[in-house]
């Protein structure tokens, strides 16, 4: 993040002040300050249960915010809700293409809903698939695909509409090393052809340290420090590795914490996918 | 409104695919109405006691049978819909910027082509059994909208205990409860004057007596109906947009 930014909305992709979020009496996310600048792919990295699928659901307008304010794409999240959707794709942790359509009809549904015309969806579609490598199975059912084919589908799905910012919840949770690299690669051409801005969470340092130009480390719903990979890295010694800032700022090992809910559907995911 | 028109029918497409791929739950639930019609009708139709007009008990109890099988597998609609949330299809529909009513609506008139093909099921039963069935096209074009509209009703209602409820177990176990009761306080298989009058008001607020009610005047011939076509209609369709407005509220707290 660039200090000499002006403070202005419209300079930020994604812009959230004192961002909060509590389930009860647990608070998922505490008082969330972050700025993210167009075209930065930026990671949220922490352990299960650090508070980043709470903050993309937020971000995306699933969850309404207990308090604190957040604008993306330069539309507040709460008041303009559907403004913000239509500038948006949003790659859920879980498994989000539908394994009894093809892939042809999934990515149909999404340019539907997106309000595409036939002949825009159709040339999108056929774009979508060619640059996910796709093409040969199109009008396959997607419960016949393998996990790296099925994220990268997702994510055709999620860039159908060009949108401004791509959320990413774990893109490669549960994918073997082969298919974890097809994803980055897509995603790494996707950041340098469109521009995009990408916020992805993971908890793996191997991805961050592939995809990320800036990072924010979260523990316990709060940003422990924020700032590009090399830096980070540089602050704790010219040989430390993303896993010794990691667990310098997440206070222990990535394994560690995370609710019963959250174990249970990052397993359930990579069950599916695996 | 015509991109609201295509969202909605984009969705229904979509659901439909699924269900013509995989027509072995259409198969299954027509298990229910045989077993209904062939051994419950048949012995009931013995007896002379039940008041049901100029048609025979079995002809009574038909149109009550076609609503109950589209009132039971749309009951068990939202099952599906909290399968979708367990993967995280219900995520990305949401973050769409189509309105959460066309998509609440696209759910309901795939039911609604369901119920239909359900109704084809009864009818065939029906003409098996030597049931006097009404085959003017105004009569079917009744039964129809009456089947669509149910099934839009109930697959609707089931979305809002899904959102409610959110997860399998939980549903399954009210799904149960609701059935039964709905079915019984209805004029399905007796007439509402032979209730005792507290559950004449119950059926009275249920959506499932006016289906019946609208199916036994246009399904089979000689049937009389309590209410008329355009109460029963006009009931239909005010909790059907009802339940709709209440859906689309509710199906976001599914992605929660």
């Amino acid at each position: 993040m660039n200090p000499d930014s002006p403070p202005d909305g419209e300079a930020y992709a994604i812009e959230t002040a004192q961002l909060t979020r509590r389930f009860g009496n647990y608070v998922a996310v505490d008082r969330l300050s972050l700025r993210i600048g167009k075209g930065v792919v930026f990671g949220l990295l922490g352990p299960n249960g650090a508070g980043k699928s709470t903050t993309i659901k937020m971000l995306t307008t699933l969850l309404p915010p207990t308090s604190g304010k957040a604008t993306v794409a330069g539309f507040d999240i709460v008041a303009k809700s559907r403004a913000v959707r239509s500038r948006i794709g949003y790659v859920p942790q879980m498994l989000s293409a539908d394994g009894a359509l093809t892939g042809r009809e999934n990515l149909h549904l999404s340019a539907v809903l997106y309000g595409m015309d036939a002949a825009e969806a159709r040339g999108r579609i056929g774009d979508a698939l060619a640059f996910m490598g796709l093409e040969a199975f199109g009008d396959k059912l997607v419960k016949t695909y393998s996990g790296g084919m099925i994220r990268r589908l997702e994510l055709a799905q999620a860039m159908l509409h060009q949108p401004a910012v791509l959320f990413l919840d774990e893109p490669t949770i549960g994918l073997d090393p082969t298919a974890r690299h097809s994803v980055w690669d897509r995603l790494l051409e996707l950041r340098d052809r469109s521009g995009m801005t990408i916020l992805l969470t993971t908890h793996d340092m191997e991805e961050a340290d592939a995809l990320c130009g800036e990072l924010a480390i979260l523990h316990q719903g709060i940003v422990a420090v924020t700032g590009a990979p090399a830096a980070l890295k540089a602050a704790l010694g010219a040989q430390a590795s993303l896993d010794e800032v990691f667990a310098h700022y997440s206070g222990g090992t990535i394994q560690e914490g995370g609710r019963y809910i959250d174990v249970r559907q990052a397993r359930n995911t990579a069950r599916r996918l695996g | 409104m015509l991109v609201y028109a295509k969202q909605t029918a984009a969705v229904a497409s979509a659901e439909l695919h699924k269900l013509m791929r995989d027509p072995t739950e259409l198969f299954s639930r027509a298990v229910q109405p045989i077993l209904w019609l062939v051994v419950f009708g048949q012995v009931f139709s013995r007896v002379r006691g039940i008041p049901t007009g100029k048609v025979g008990y079995l002809a009574f109890m038909t149109p009550g049978i076609l609503a109950q099988s589209v009132l039971f597998s749309a009951i068990f609609y939202g099952i599906a819909v909290i399968w979708e949330r367990d993967l995280g299809i219900v995520h990305k529909l949401l973050v769409t910027p189509a309105p959460r009513s066309a998509l609440v609506l696209g759910k309901a008139a795939a039911a609604g082509l369901r119920g239909v093909i359900q109704a084809g099921v009864v009818f065939l039963i029906a003409l098996a059994l030597g049931i006097e069935l009404r085959w003017e096209p105004a009569a079917i074009a009744i039964v129809i909208m009456a089947v669509m509209l149910g099934s839009a009703i109930f697959s609707t209602f089931s979305l809002i205990i899904a959102c409610i409820v959110k997860t399998r177990e939980r549903f399954m176990g009210i799904g149960q409860v609701l059935t039964m009761p709905l079915f019984f306080a209805s004029s399905a298989i007796y007439p509402l004057d032979l209730m005792p009058a507290w559950l004449q008001s119950v059926a009275r607020l249920n959506p499932l007596t006016y289906l019946v009610d609208a199916l036994r005047g246009s399904m089979i011939a000689g049937g009389e109906m309590a209410h008329g076509l355009s109460t029963d209609f006009g009931v239909m369709l005010a909790v059907f947009v009802a339940f709709t407005a209440l859906a689309a509220r509710l199906y976001p707290q599914l992605a929660r």
